[in-house]
């Protein structure tokens, strides 16, 4: 292919050569010297063009254009600083912020987990379709068959909670994953000091061998690197480390706790303190596995469909057909990302729209400037520059200004990476994964480049007018932009409005939303208190617990609240079990407990489910929750009493609709199943709902039982009074450690905090995009400015004329408004329309408006309008100003 | 001075000088001025061929790959860049000839109709 690059200088040689050899025959024909050369030259026709047509064929020519092209486009945004700094912070704020989202977006929904062979991971789920239980966990018998069935490499089920650490320099509350030895066999991480656990090891209960974080590691044991073999005290059994885990290894897991687990013990779930393993006793809540290699995910289900028919048919008394057992395998990285998705597309979504209104806006002035060029292009029009030429120019300044704008928007992000990082909340799973890598810095350029290609086509598609005449002769005067131009102007303000409106209204209906979640009356008062937990130890030996019956728990209890009523400010304490800490738990925290209520026994294998708070009688006074019927809880309803029980409002309605509850009796246990033996407890009480669960769910049936009846291990004091968040804690630690210096005191917690912290995904998506829709109402009303402007200062000379032939200034500034107030009304409403489509989609994250809720549209219509006229007035007043005089002179 | 005929020559048909350069390379390799002078000679001086416009149909031809070229000297002794023709260029003749042959057949066809 070497002729492709053949020189200039050899084409001219074979081309001299040919005049040469024709000069030559015609001398032979009998000419002079000389007039043999002319004829020669004359045949030959114009070198030059043969040379030039020649220098064209060669395919380097688009690369001096584009060469040629970009040292112009520097030069004009050199030349014109301050419409390039305009032009170039717009779309830094629109890449910047979309890739910002995108990187979150990447590292959330695209991403692989961070475990080898992440696609061949799964979540196994037991669900009971035909009594319309989801993710009933699974039991030690399931597991064990699972794990031998060879449709996996390995199944793990998970269980976990938070533990005593003791040894250190201050009891420590800890989370850890009680898991299989094959845990991390099956996850495909080794630890970075020491060894993970045996998968061959079958010891029944809990091996006495732990793992830890690297977080731990440094926290508690300053990084020390003898920590192999080191006893620690966990509640009050004594383990073993025997590795650390590597920096920056995280759980698969839904929640935060899950995530940052500190600590992992092995156990085969089969000995104490599990209870024996017993088929339909699902004592394990979740479980992944790693799918056996070659298998795919639906192969592996098919199969796992099998075994479950199989096994349904060996043990009918365990699977009633009534509940129609299934296990579902799900993708682990589905199962993690969860909720979130809906959340996240939402957010990029609302930032491609600012995107894509800040590519409006630069075309906008973009357009405007090409106008104001006019002459310029006519100029290299009549010169000869084709019009492709000129549109590739063009095309190149805006391409030029967009990477220009990429490159500051991704400076910018990476500077301020770690500030971004703590506004995002940090329930979003994946988050410790956000990075700014390879993927991410090659949609930043996309999306520059994009941009560029957008903008940048605006004003290239009308270099296509040849009507050179025109231009050139209105030579004085500034152009009058051609009525195809004004038009594209007026398309690309009305797209900037109806793309604004939709962000806007997105923003609206999410700040309504939130606003209604914090005006909901929780049916408790958060104010003045604090919630601060305990947790009192579980040793794996029954025998050894020192409260493990109410009446060895209930002096403790009674103890810890006497002194907590001495502590300075404090007005009322109650305690209770971390369920009674409203909107203070996570989802793991719950427990329910299977229920009969006397009269209606169910025959199913699985009785229904409820909700149990466990507390002291002060807890509903505490927190103002009013009593409908009956009596609280009394000092009497002590450990020697017959069992009592407290209902909510909700729970009466579904049991007893048409009768007193009061009196009434139930069995409730926590375990999987119901002895024949206990005994009954009787209702004496209803009180009224609150939203302890969530603030954006009405009450759930929900019952309460005196913790002097009920003993509970994870506990929380209640304090109402003046506190201070910063010495209570301390001051209670003291007294509780007074008692029982083993104690951990942890997790204070405000109400009022609490309260908040539980909307704060809400809070995000919801800042995020009215953040978004207050850039975009600025560059709207930025655009909407600059336009007007733009033709009053066109039309000044026409508004001279008309002041001097008598027209009223006022008419001029209502001409000027109009034409704005046109723009964004026909805007407003394409965007209207737009938003209907929209918000349909977004239905999940309301709470309490529907998306097409009229007062947020009128309202957000109106502000936008409300924008568009105050931009539109600046420049109009500028009209009115006129002088008529002036403005004549000037021609 | 025989190129300055006093009778007017025919202006080449747009495309035609391709398929002229392969026709003329047939009979082996030549320089430009030779494959000038050929067109001319064999069209009985009748086609008009600017020389200036031979040059970039034969980079075209060239770049195509139908023709290939090396620097080489004339019969005269001076250096000349010869052309040759390839195999795909042989086969590009063939069918552009026939191409030629149909579309000429044909056009006379219509304008005898016309005359008769």
């Amino acid at each position: 292919m070497f002729q492709r690059n053949r020189k200039a200088s050899d084409f001219g040689a074979e081309i001299e050569a040919h005049i040469e050899m024709e000069t030559e025959r015609l001398r032979e024909q009998g000419l002079t010297d000389e007039d043999a050369r002319t004829a020669a030259r004359r045949a030959f026709g114009n070198v030059t063009k043969a040379q030039e047509r020649f220098y064209e064929s060669s395919h380097w020519l688009w690369w001096d254009h584009f060469w040629q092209d970009v040292r112009f486009a520097a030069r004009m945004l050199r030349k014109t600083p301050g419409f390039t700094a305009i032009a170039v912070l717009t779309i830094a704020l629109g890449v910047g912020a979309t890739t910002a989202i995108f990187s979150v977006v990447d590292a959330t929904l695209l991403h692989p987990l961070p475990y080898p062979q992440p696609e061949q991971l799964v979540t196994v789920e037991d669900d009971l379709p035909g009594i319309g239980v989801q993710d009933a966990g699974i039991s030690v018998p399931e597991w064990q068959d699972l794990q031998r069935s060879g449709i996996f490499e390995n199944v793990s089920p998970i269980g976990g909670g938070s533990v005593n650490l003791t040894g250190s320099s201050q009891p420590a509350r800890i989370f850890f994953a009680a898991v299989p030895p094959n845990y991390f066999a099956l996850i495909g991480v080794k630890p970075q000091l020491g060894h993970s656990f045996n998968p061959e090891d079958h010891t029944p209960g809990f091996t006495l061998e732990g793992l830890i974080s690297d977080g731990l590691w440094k926290r508690a044991f300053g990084a020390d690197p003898n920590i192999l073999g080191r006893s620690v005290r966990l509640d009050n059994d004594l383990y073993q480390i025997i590795g650390v885990m590597p920096a920056g290894y995280h759980d698969p897991g839904r929640t935060t706790e899950e995530r940052n687990t500190d600590l992992w013990l092995a156990t085969g779930f089969a000995g104490p303190p599990a209870p024996p393993p017993q088929r339909n006793a699902r004592i394990l809540p979740s479980a992944i596995a790693r799918i056996a290699p070659g298998l795919t995910i639906t192969e592996a289900q098919s199969r796992v469909d099998a075994l479950v028919a199989s096994l349904q048919k060996e043990f009918p008394d365990d699977y009633p057909p009534q509940s129609a057992w299934k296990v579902r395998l799900v993708p682990l990285k589905q199962a993690v990302v969860g909720d979130v998705r809906q959340s996240l597309i939402l957010l990029l979504g609302a930032v491609g729209l600012v995107l894509l209104i800040s590519c409006v806006n630069v075309a906008s002035l973009l357009l405007a400037r090409s106008s104001a060029r006019g002459r310029e292009m006519a100029v290299r029009q009549a010169l000869g520059a084709g019009r492709k030429r000129l549109m590739w120019q063009l095309l190149t300044e805006g391409m030029l200004l967009s990477l220009l704008g990429g490159i500051v928007g991704m400076a910018t992000l990476f500077c301020a990476k770690g500030f971004l990082l703590q506004i995002v909340p940090d329930s979003l799973p994946r988050l410790n994964e956000v990075s700014i890598n390879w993927p991410v810095l090659l949609f930043a350029l996309g999306a520059s480049l994009l941009a560029g290609a957008i903008f940048g086509l605006a004003p290239a598609l009308h270099v296509s007018r040849p009507d050179l005449t025109h231009v050139l002769k209105s030579e004085g005067r500034a152009s009058t932009s051609s009525s195809e131009q004004a038009r594209t102007r007026r398309v690309l303000m009305v797209t900037e409005f109806a793309l604004s409106l939709v962000l806007m209204i997105a923003a609206g209906l999410l700040l309504r939303s939130f606003w209604d979640l914090l005006n909901v009356r929780p049916g408790f008062n958060p104010q003045n208190v604090m919630a601060i937990r305990t947790w009192l130890p579980i040793p794996n030996d029954p025998e050894t617990d020192i409260y493990r019956t109410a009446a060895q728990e209930a002096p403790f209890i009674r103890e810890l609240l006497r002194r907590s009523r001495t502590l300075p400010g404090v007005a009322e304490v109650a305690a209770g079990d971390i369920r009674s800490i409203p909107l203070g738990h996570g989802l793991n925290d719950l427990n329910p407990y299977l229920l009969v209520v006397e009269g209606r026994e169910t025959a199913t294998d699985q009785p229904p489910w409820v909700n149990v708070s466990i507390i002291t009688p002060e807890y509903f006074h505490l927190l103002g929750m009013p009593l409908e019927r009956g009596r609280v809880f009394g000092d009497l309803d002590n450990e020697n009493a017959p069992p009592v029980a407290v209902i909510n409002e909700s729970f009466a309605k579904i049991y007893w609709p048409n009768a007193d509850p009061v009196g009434q009796h139930l069995k409730l246990n926590n375990a999987r199943s119901i002895p024949r033996n206990l005994p009954w407890t009787t209702v004496v009480g209803v009180i009224a709902d609150a939203r302890t669960e969530s603030l954006a769910e009405s009450s759930a049936p929900l019952v309460y039982l005196s913790l002097f009846q009920k003993p509970s291990k994870d506990l929380a004091i209640f304090l109402r009074g003046c506190l201070n968040p910063a010495s209570t804690p301390p001051a209670l630690r003291e007294q509780v450690q007074l008692v029982n210096p083993e104690l951990p005191v942890f997790g204070a917690q405000t109400l009022d905090g609490a309260l908040s912290a539980s909307l704060s995904q809400r809070r995000f998506s919801m800042e995020m995009v009215g953040l978004f829709a207050l850039t975009a109402l600025l560059l709207a009303g930025l655009g909407i400015y600059g336009v007007i402007s733009y033709i009053v200062s066109e039309r000044t000379h026409e508004i001279g004329i008309r002041l001097a032939l008598g027209a009223q200034r006022r008419n001029i500034l209502r001409m000027v408004l109009h034409q704005g107030l046109t723009l964004a009304i026909t805007g407003a409403a394409v965007g209207f329309v737009c938003a209907l489509i929209v918000s349909h989609s977004m239905a999940g994250l309301l709470y309490g408006v529907r998306p097409t809720d009229p007062i947020t549209f009128a309202a957000v219509a109106l502000l936008l309008i409300g924008v568009a006229l105050l931009a539109c007035y600046i420049p109009a007043r500028r009209a009115i100003q006129v002088d008529p005089l002036v403005a004549l002179r000037y021609e | 001075m025989s190129t300055q005929e006093t009778r007017e020559r025919l202006e080449l048909l747009q495309g035609t000088l391709d398929l002229l350069i392969l026709r003329t390379l047939i009979f082996g390799s030549q320089h430009g001025q030779g494959i000038a002078r050929a067109i001319q000679q064999t069209s009985d001086e009748e086609l008009l061929v600017e020389h200036g416009a031979l040059y970039p149909a034969l980079q075209r031809l060239e770049e195509r790959g139908w023709i290939s070229a090396k620097w080489g000297t004339s019969t005269n002794n001076r250096k000349a860049r010869f052309y040759s023709l390839t195999s795909a260029g042989r086969k590009q003749l063939a069918k552009e000839t026939t191409k030629w042959n149909r579309l000429t057949a044909a056009i006379g066809r219509v304008l005898e109709s016309e005359e008769g």
